[in-house]
């Protein structure tokens, strides 16, 4: 806003195009000092940035195809992770199964529960609960992820039988939910610890978002006679949605790098199980972190290989978000 | 539909502060009462106290009657939330919903009251549109965003979205004062025709716009800052406008407030 008036204000007519860099600077409008060290500042910023992404990426890239290269077997299908044999066998199949399915659990179940947590604070709860809630929940956001594994498996996988078995006896034909009372050290629970840990980021982006909601939207829906949900419904609700998406990707981030929560609770081994209840798989990230310190050299440029699809698929997923902001840019109250 | 407002001894509150005291007067259907005042007098609350839009904001509660014909809309046991739905409001700024077409804007209110079938929808947002003489600017795009309107087209959707649901009163705060000269005349042309069919309250601040519109005018003032606001008379626009009876709607109306 700034520069745009600025670039007014002394920009030459424009019949005569900025041609010296003199001109060309003080249409950018940096001709004073502090302008000049603001801009570089926040330009440099920018850069560190990106660079600092590509060298991520570069460094991925490079090791990941030093170890892709010597792979025997298919480095995105096989179903193993062999690295200390001649020739080396190994594949991300499993991971990354393993590392959407815990996520998606966790985003299933943590979003509705963030986004009606939210809705409570701003709009249902007595004033003076507020406060302290959220407190709560900002709490919740400062525990140590190793903590929330340790919790995980002293405390929440010994309370999962009962639940196993009750969705094993009345889901369990689906497949999805059956269960051979093995130790409850699966997906599930990953899931649902991965859905307590990534709450309190997601409730608090929406409930900053939802307080944000111009009181005059508000007023449209009550003053046709709306209810306090139908408000929600009509003004909160569709205000705050791509801020939702935001928080929730947040969240997602979260859910899909986590590395000790999972490495504590869960069970591993490489194979794809069709029952999220009973133990096995893994994550990209738990698989990292259980195996980097004992690998090899090779072994460690196996596992930056699987570090490298885990970035990718991050950058697929907030790319994906994105665009579904986007889509509905003219729909949304930022022009309003 | 448009029913009389009968306001007897209305003091308004929020929380400890007693914005509005003792009001009382009658609105009579069919008619535009237009409510002028310095800022800061109780008008718009007064106003949002026609249909408990007042008790939205926290602390906000009201003593006396408000009779629309005979129901107490301040009564025991009445929702305020049918309340809103048959005194519909209009803003001082254009609050289309956002996120919502033109259509579905319009359509916004009788989807609360109820199931419709998609030809009725239609029916009542074309008519509802075609009252609020928007209908020809926007017909050829229902399902754009009501956002990407002009200020004063916005106006009028909300216009459009306050009479789709049939009020038996409409309310409107300030409705022109963000708006430019063409389209203010745009509304208050609209206005004289939407007083056939409804009960119209408007609160101004432009006096020539008071004096163009209304049938009956109501001047609110406050004796100093922090003190309750009053009605100080009401009657006959003309009569307000040329000969009023109490001194300080005089020197208000000229000018020579303070």
């Amino acid at each position: 806003m700034d520069i745009s008036t600025q670039k007014t204000d002394q920009a030459p007519p424009p019949t005569a195009p900025p041609t010296t860099t003199e001109q060309k600077r003080a249409a950018r409008g940096a001709t004073r000092p502090g302008d000049r060290i603001f801009l570089g500042l926040s330009r440099g910023s920018g850069i560190l940035l990106l660079a600092i992404m590509a060298a991520i990426a570069g460094f991925l890239a490079y090791r990941a195809s030093l170890a892709i290269s010597k792979d025997d077997a298919n480095f995105l299908t096989a179903f193993e992770w062999n690295t200390g044999v001649i020739p080396p066998k190994f594949g991300i199949a499993v991971l990354a199964f393993g590392t959407v399915v815990s996520s998606v659990i966790a985003m299933v179940l943590a979003v509705p529960i963030a986004v009606a947590i939210a809705l409570f604070l701003t709009h249902y709860a007595p004033r003076r609960l507020r406060s302290p809630i959220s407190y709560v929940i900002d709490l919740l956001a400062a525990v140590p992820s190793i903590v929330y594994g340790l919790w995980g498996a002293l405390i929440l996988v010994p309370q999962m039988d009962g639940l196993f078995g009750w969705l094993d006896e009345y889901l369990g034909w689906t497949g999805i939910f059956s269960w051979d009372q093995g130790a409850p050290r699966s997906m599930l629970t990953v899931g649902i610890l991965l859905a307590i840990m990534i709450l309190p980021i997601i409730t608090n982006v929406s409930r900053e978002v939802f307080r944000q909601v111009p009181q005059m939207h508000e007023e449209a829906a009550l003053a046709l006679g709306a209810t306090r949900w139908e408000v929600v419904r009509m003004s909160v609700l569709p205000f705050g949605r791509s801020g939702v998406i935001s928080a929730s990707m947040l969240g997602l981030g979260r859910a899909l790098g986590e590395t000790m929560a999972v490495a504590t609770v869960l069970s591993p081994d490489f194979d794809i199980h069709a029952s999220l209840l009973n133990p096995g798989g893994g994550t990209f990230a738990q698989n990292i972190a259980s195996k980097f310190n004992e690998a090899s050299e090779f072994g460690r440029d196996a596992l930056i290989a699987s570090g490298l699809v885990l970035f990718v698929i991050t950058l697929l997923v907030n790319g994906a978000a994105r665009a579904i902001i986007a889509r509905r840019k003219e729909y949304s109250g930022a022009n309003a | 539909m448009a029913k009389r407002i009968d306001v007897s001894g209305l003091t308004a509150y929020y929380g400890s502060h007693k914005a509005i005291e003792d009001i009382s007067m009658t609105v009579e259907p069919r008619s535009v009462t237009a409510f002028i005042g310095p800022s800061g007098c109780g008008k718009s609350t007064f106003l949002r106290t026609l249909n408990r839009m007042h008790e939205v904001t926290s602390g906000g509660r009201v003593e006396g009657k408000v009779l629309l014909d005979d129901e107490d809309l301040y009564g025991h046991g009445i929702d305020p939330v049918s309340v809103r739905r048959e005194v519909g409001m209009v803003f001082q700024r254009p609050n289309p919903f956002p996120t919502m077409s033109i259509f579905d804007n319009v359509a916004a209110g009788l989807r609360l009251n109820g199931k419709y079938k998609k030809n009725e929808l239609q029916d009542v947002v074309e008519k509802s549109l075609k009252g609020a003489n928007l209908w020809n600017e926007v017909k050829d795009r229902l399902n754009k965003p009501g956002s990407g309107l002009s200020g004063g087209q916005q106006q009028r959707l909300c216009i459009a979205r306050a009479i789709a649901v049939e009020p038996n009163v409409l309310l409107m705060d300030e409705p022109c004062s963000a708006l430019d000269p063409i389209s203010t005349l745009a509304i208050e042309d609209l206005i004289g025709e939407l007083k056939e069919r409804f009960t119209i309250v408007i609160v101004t601040h432009n006096m020539q716009q008071a004096a163009r519109v209304s049938d009956r005018t109501a001047f609110f003032n406050l004796s100093a800052v922090g003190q309750p606001g009053r009605l100080i008379e009401i009657d006959d626009t003309e009569r307000i406008f040329s000969n009023p009876s109490v001194q300080a709607t005089e020197d208000y109306i000229s000018g020579r407030f303070g």
